[in-house]
């Protein structure tokens, strides 16, 4: 756990770094967010399916996405499954079972409650988790699945990782509601509040709602309360809507350190041990970019396959065009 | 070989398709225990359960999304919204999810599923149970648009489309549905996605149109017959993708075009069947190519039958085409 948290934090440093040096071109951080991310999804079963949002780095590792495959759709180049097909941080891995997202807010969560029902339909033990900010909880989509889910009562959990904003809107602005969590009791199922900088206790709350879904037990709302330690994207300023000292008040709270001080202090991690993890984890992100900035960019006519099974006559006409003619 | 109405079309190859297929699941507003608001999906719930046949709360966007889903994991759903007037709460997730699922993903989560939905005027239903609004979704990557006007043609294309690896929105001309009998096979057989249907060959005028006004059309080709203008007309049936060929094939041989839609007319589908055959048949054509349409106005309730294209505006734009 730890070790992915460090990864996690260290990816998101060095993505930073190649956007602002122009070699990537976008990127979502989640500094701040690890417990929530490692925690979260941590308990899931290999067959469980994720439905993501575009912070989600952390799980798509947990879940077995490989650095290689990130920084390649961040890079969009040839080798990304992706096919270089979406702007940053779009993370789809089929093998995985982490789902592609659209970058309209809050569409996927509706979709996590029918993937839901169709294990349920299929009589498959299959969980399916789902991801958003507090931002989401304002979209229709976000009433609909959960109100979908509390009907046919399928196997699905909403993780909602409340980072305190969206884009530039202070939660308390988002919704008059205490917090996100109650809003489950208004569809007739649980809500479970946990402190999502505390990566054992977002690990045990999910842990429990996991398997209450698979035992039949229905939807969880689980509400991670965390905070964005970055901005919303490489393209945000945060310093235009909030105090450094707020930042600073989540900077002592933050899950890395807490969790470092948690294991020290129990005998589970040296300071020798950590400095060497640390190291590891460098060289082999490091690593990752240097091959991944060695692959090309995919195929000019790429651009033309996957829009349906079969490419229809008018685009192999485009493509033709573009082939004889070029852009 | 049973005579049908549409919607006896529909339903009885919904019921086929999910006797052969066990991943097929149907869901949507009033479509179990009542049977849907036009009775497409009568007696399904008493065949299939309530598993199958699936009651969903009132939200479309929910419908659309939970079919995504579904298919995702491997069921086949075929969703019904009550009209295509309601179909906008859904309208992000068919845009930016359905349609683009498979391509964003590159090829790793296609999505297998068909939207119907009922459409077009006539039934008296003002501004939102009337609306042709095909163009939306004819100009989103992606998304396979399908709609037959008879009954014989319903059944075809609907097997193609619950067949189809590609997700397809069907719409179905609602006054249409018990106006027409047809003999309808009861054997399995499909009509090919992308194929138009020539319902009458003639050398004088080429006609386009498609879903409900095909059968306007035929008036007025009739009436066009009395004053001895042959002309051919083709129902595109598959909106997305067109049969250029079958159209072009008759530009070709007549020279002259009038499209007939029931929608508005400013960005409507016929503007892009105008321009394909500018684009590439300009030599053959001997008039300008004319439009027929809806007006560009919001649907009206009292002047419904003023609103929608009559046989006669039709043949005065046939007329001008000849004459020209």
């Amino acid at each position: 756990m730890y070790r992915y948290m460090l990864m996690v934090r260290r990816f998101n440093e060095r993505m930073l770094l190649l956007q602002r040096q122009g070699r990537i071109a976008f990127f979502t951080e989640s500094n701040g967010e690890e417990a929530c991310q490692i925690g979260g999804a941590w308990p899931l079963n290999r067959g469980d399916w994720v439905y993501q949002s575009y912070r989600d780095a952390g799980m798509c590792l947990v879940r077995g996405v490989t650095l290689k495959a990130l920084v390649d759709q961040l890079m969009g180049n040839a080798d990304d499954p992706n096919k270089g097909r979406q702007m940053g941080a779009h993370w789809g891995y089929k093998e995985s079972n982490m789902v592609s997202l659209a970058s309209p807010v809050g569409t996927h969560i509706v979709q996590a409650v029918g993937t839901a029902y169709a294990a349920k339909f299929k009589k498959d033990k299959t969980v399916c988790f789902t991801t958003f900010g507090d931002g989401a909880t304002s979209q229709g989509e976000f009433h609909s699945a959960l109100n979908f889910a509390g009907v046919f009562k399928v196997p699905v959990v909403f993780f909602c990782e409340n980072n305190q904003y969206a884009i530039s809107l202070p939660f308390r602005r988002q919704t008059a509601s205490e917090n996100v969590a109650i809003k489950a009791e208004a569809y007739g199922f649980e809500g479970v509040l946990v402190d999502g900088n505390d990566v054992l206790a977002v690990y045990k709350a999910t842990k429990a709602a996991v398997d209450k879904a698979r035992s039949g037990g229905g939807p969880t709302l689980i509400e991670a309360v965390t905070y964005r330690m970055a901005g919303h994207s490489s393209s945000d300023d945060p310093n235009r809507y909030r105090s450094p000292e707020e930042t600073e008040h989540w900077k002592a709270r933050d899950p890395i350190k807490r969790f470092r001080a948690y294991m020290t202090k129990k005998g589970l991690l040296t300071e020798q041990e950590d400095r060497a993890m640390q190291e590891k984890v460098e060289n082999e992100i490091v690593t990752v970019i240097k091959e991944s900035e060695k692959v090309p960019q995919p195929p000019v006519t790429s651009m033309f396959t996957d829009v349906y099974a079969e490419i229809p006559w008018y685009l192999k006409e485009e493509s033709d065009e573009l082939t004889r003619e070029g852009s | 070989m049973p005579s049908l109405n549409m919607v006896q079309a529909v339903n009885g190859t919904l019921r086929d398709e999910m006797r052969r297929n066990g991943n097929m699941v149907l869901l949507g507003e009033d479509i179990g225990r009542n049977g849907g608001v036009f009775r497409a999906t009568e007696g399904l719930l008493d065949e299939f359960g309530p598993e199958r046949v699936v009651d969903t709360p009132l939200s479309e966007d929910g419908i659309i999304g939970m079919a995504i889903g579904m298919a995702l994991y491997g069921l086949q759903p075929v969703a019904e919204i009550q009209f295509l007037d309601f179909i906008y709460p859904a309208f992000n997730q068919i845009v930016s999810d359905l349609a683009k699922f498979r391509y964003r993903s590159g090829g790793q989560y296609p999505v297998r599923m068909v939207v119907r939905t009922p459409y077009g005027g006539g039934i008296k239903g003002g501004l939102y149970h009337s609306q042709s609004t095909e163009a939306y979704f004819t100009h989103t990557p992606g998304l396979v648009v399908l709609t037959p006007s008879n009954p014989y043609d319903a059944k075809g294309l609907l097997v193609s489309a619950m067949r189809s690896p590609d997700p397809v929105i069907f719409l179905e001309p609602k006054r249409l549905y018990r106006t027409i009998k047809q003999e309808v096979p009861a054997e399995d057989y499909s009509i090919p996605i992308g194929k138009a249907s020539l319902v009458q060959e003639g050398d004088n005028v080429t006609l386009i149109t498609w879903g409900p006004m095909v059968q306007t059309c035929r008036e007025a080709v009739a009436l066009a017959g009395r004053e001895n203008i042959r002309v051919e007309l083709i129902d595109l049936r598959s909106l997305l993708p067109f049969d250029l060929e079958t159209i072009l094939a008759s530009v070709e041989k007549t020279g002259r075009v009038v499209i007939a839609h029931e929608a508005a007319k400013i960005s409507g589908f016929g503007g892009e069947i105008s321009a394909q055959i500018s684009e590439r048949a300009m030599d053959s054509l001997r008039a300008p190519i004319l439009r027929v349409a809806g007006y560009d106005t919001p649907f009206p309730y009292a002047l419904e039958k003023v609103y929608l294209p009559s046989p006669e505006r039709i043949l005065r734009s046939i007329r001008k085409a000849y004459n020209y």
